[in-house]
């Protein structure tokens, strides 16, 4: 019996491990949104699959021994880092027996390294103020000028992975570059009658969003990070909003929204569910249709709330 | 950068020069002296190039640290990311001139502390209320206060170690490096690990559904502690179109348990086996397969200390688990149904026992901070198969964040020797230090 499993575990250690597509490079992202901006840059020089879905809380995903399949296989690895992916993503990278996208290779992009970050906590920080992030606000993405330092920083790597399809990649990102700026204009100019406006958000996923479309958000539905609303903080939350008129609360599709519905009719406001990621939403299709979704909506729906 | 290396080389030269010049002729002494005179002009010249042009870097000082690489990407608008990317201390440039930045751990301040390890504590309370005359523990304790290290150790590996503090003393729980490169897809451990039989055997106390151990690794596989000991470990991906499938070997000294196994000679190894199938039925279910098998020297044959017997015990297991987690509410619901059974021959000296035990358990995640749970137990004991134990419990966990947990257990165990026991259990567990991964 012994030498049977011994024999067997050592056939099995010889086997071929697995084939790779010819030509193409595999990269994994850990989020949506960073997979579709390798998409825009890759094109079909490159194979992509996200780890997190767009309609799942980024802070908490299961790491399934499939995502080690899809490591295993991988040319590059494109994190959002700032200790987003820290619950999950390591013990992945252990299992991937992928030396190429270990922290530290080229094969490695934390794409947090070149953009703009927001809520950088200054000195002592504990539990005690929830999940916070040391390293700062995780949810850079949500920005579209963020969003092309991003895609720069993918096109360096690419370009460094596969030299052959420089010129390519780089033509892909001069047109995504395009579009990117056109959206932009569309979008500030939908948002700019709002500038100054006040809304609350359940977490801390928007500060880039906001700032960059020059909204203040006055409060949380979360007391702190990561921690669940508590009646004591919903009910100095409603004081707040009333105050300050605030009606508007923005919401991640992954939160419930038994709460933030319930602080919304204190104070005659409207909840708002916002796609924080490609694919929050079923029109959100890529890095660009988010901008467009998320924009629209929240114009709307300050349109409604301000009467501009 | 290629200057630096440059002047590096030419140092290495000279000082390895003089010891040739010794063994040589008084013509090629002279022919080497101008040499040398050649090489420490060229040194000179270039070492004050060099000079300048560290003066020339902003901020001047231009320290012989490593220069950081120049940004990929135009400057980022905010000076943000000075304060993330720790740079290379200086004098750290010896292996091989790492110039990029480094991974963070934790919150370092100074230079030292950046390769610190990730440390985390977790504490684990245990008290018991109702009666148990056969297996009582006590109404209060401290069970068990987890620390652990973990760290990349080079580009090659990284290290685990998890130190278990009981009340008393202090035990080595796990503690072993993990080759993450090695070619051939094998995933290699080498210390002292938990081994991967079956599922809860490879899981800390402190992740584990319920507060105790089920009734079958208690009976079966070696008692609380379950099957860890030192050995090696050979992890390997089975390619194939369908399924995750991993296979697992591993070799132990063979200590492990009180009455599992015990190592009396050198070659009294114990080896375990490991076959996994992991698949995604949708995206939010999912399906986990094991088949395991453990071999190795039981102390049944000891007598005064000789192992004169030379039984052995073989273990064989098959877990399966169920999850389900609707990825858009995965904050709020979850389920995990969880199943293993396990056979166990035994020999000894009043001839083999084959006992056989299992668990089915069950885990609901009622709200954010709830989970409710059942597990039932029966298991034949290893060493008398004649006599079997059942066990009935639920559980009830709150969890005030994802670093606390508290939680209720009501217990009823029938022995098959002595009285039933009724008990209450309740546990709280808190964690500190850097964020630990969730285990899956």
């Amino acid at each position: 019996m012994r030498r049977t499993i011994v024999i067997l575990l050592s056939v099995l250690a010889v086997a071929p491990s697995g084939a790779r597509a010819a030509g193409e490079l595999n990269v994994v992202a850990t989020t949506e949104d960073l997979a579709s901006l390798a998409r825009e840059i890759g094109g079909d020089k490159v194979s992509v699959v996200a780890l997190a879905k767009g309609y799942q809380d980024p802070h908490f995903v299961d790491p399934k021994p499939s995502f080690i399949l899809s490591l295993n296989r991988a040319d590059l690895l494109i994190a959002v880092g700032r200790e987003l992916e820290i619950g999950w993503l390591p013990p992945l990278l252990t299992s991937s027996r992928n030396a190429k996208i270990q922290p530290g290779a080229k094969g490695y992009l934390d794409a947090s390294l070149n953009v703009r970050i927001l809520e950088i906590p200054s000195g002592q920080i504990t539990r005690a103020m929830g999940d916070v992030h040391p390293l700062g606000n995780p949810h850079y993405w949500l920005e579209p000028g963020n969003g092309r330092l991003i895609a720069q920083a993918i096109l360096a790597r690419l370009g460094e992975l596969a030299p052959a399809d420089r010129a390519y990649f780089a033509q892909r990102y001069a047109d995504f570059d395009k579009r990117l700026a056109a959206g932009e204009k569309r979008w500030d100019a939908l948002m700019a009658p709002y500038k100054g406006a006040k809304l609350v958000t359940y977490h801390r996923s928007w500060p880039n969003f906001m700032e960059r479309f020059g909204l203040e958000v006055i409060g949380y539905v979360e007391p702190k990070p990561g921690i669940p609303p508590s009646p004591s903080h919903t009910l100095e939350l409603i004081d707040e909003m009333k105050r300050q008129a605030v009606k508007l609360i923005v919401v991640e599709p992954y939160f419930d929204l038994k709460t933030p519905k319930s602080v919304a009719s204190q104070v005659g406001g409207s909840v708002l569910v916002m796609a924080p990621s490609v694919n929050g939403a079923k029109q959100a299709t890529d890095y660009i249709q988010l901008f467009e979704y998320d924009v629209n909506l929240l114009a709307g729906a300050l349109k409604q709330a301000t009467g501009k | 950068m290629r200057a630096l290396w440059r002047v590096c080389a030419l140092t290495g030269a000279l000082l390895a020069t003089p010891a040739v010049v010794l063994a040589q002729t008084a013509e090629q002494a002279q022919a080497l002296r101008t040499e040398i005179d050649q090489l420490k002009k060229d040194f000179d010249a270039k070492l004050a190039a060099l000079e300048a042009k560290l003066a020339a870097l902003p901020g001047g000082a231009g320290a012989a640290a490593p220069t950081a690489p120049a940004p990929e990407a135009p400057a980022p608008t905010a000076p943000a990311p000075q304060q993330q990317t720790s740079q290379v201390p200086a004098g750290a440039g010896g292996a091989g001139g790492a110039s990029a930045s480094l991974p963070v751990y934790g919150q370092a301040t100074g230079g030292s502390k950046i390769f610190n390890p990730d440390i985390a504590v977790i504490g684990n309370f245990i008290g018991a209320t109702g009666s148990n005359q056969v297996a009582p523990a006590p109404s209060l304790q401290m069970q068990e206060s987890e620390a652990s290290f973990q760290a990349v150790v080079d580009p090659y590996a990284r290290a685990d170690f998890f130190l278990a503090f009981g009340e008393e003393g202090v035990d080595l729980e796990e503690g072993f490096i993990t080759f993450t490169a090695l070619p051939g897809g094998l995933l290699t451990r080498v210390g002292k690990m938990r081994a991967a039989f079956g599922k809860v055997n490879s899981l800390h106390n402190h992740v584990l559904p319920w507060a105790d151990r089920p009734l079958v690794t208690t009976n079966l596989v070696g008692g609380e502690e379950g099957i860890s000991d030192a050995g090696i470990s050979v992890a390997r991906l089975i390619p194939n179109p369908w399924l995750f499938l991993e296979a697992t070997g591993q070799i132990f000294r063979g200590d492990s348990g009180e009455t599992l196994f015990r190592a009396d000679r050198r070659s009294d190894v114990s080896y375990i086996g490991h076959l996994r199938g992991f698949h995604d039925l949708s995206e939010s279910t999912n399906v986990d397969l094991g088949f395991s098998y453990a071999y190795g020297h039981n102390p049944a044959g000891l007598v005064d200390g000789v192992d004169v017997g030379r039984f052995t015990t073989s273990l064989f297991g098959v877990d399966a688990t169920l999850r389900w987690k609707p990825l858009a509410r995965a904050l709020y619901r979850s389920f995990v149904g969880r199943a293993e059974v396990i056979w166990s021959r035994r020999d000894q000296f009043d001839g083999l026992q084959r006992s056989v035990g299992f668990y089915v358990s069950g885990d609901y995640q009622l709200a954010r901070r709830w989970f409710a749970g059942g597990r039932f137990d029966r298991s034949d004991r290893a060493d008398q198969s004649s006599i079997f134990d059942t066990g009935q419990s639920a559980i009830l966990t709150y969890w005030p964040s994802e670093f606390s947990q508290v939680r209720g257990q009501y217990r009823r165990t029938d022995y098959g020797v002595g009285p039933t026991a009724n008990e209450l259990l309740f546990q709280f567990q808190f964690s500190i230090g850097a964020h630990g991964a969730h285990p899956f």
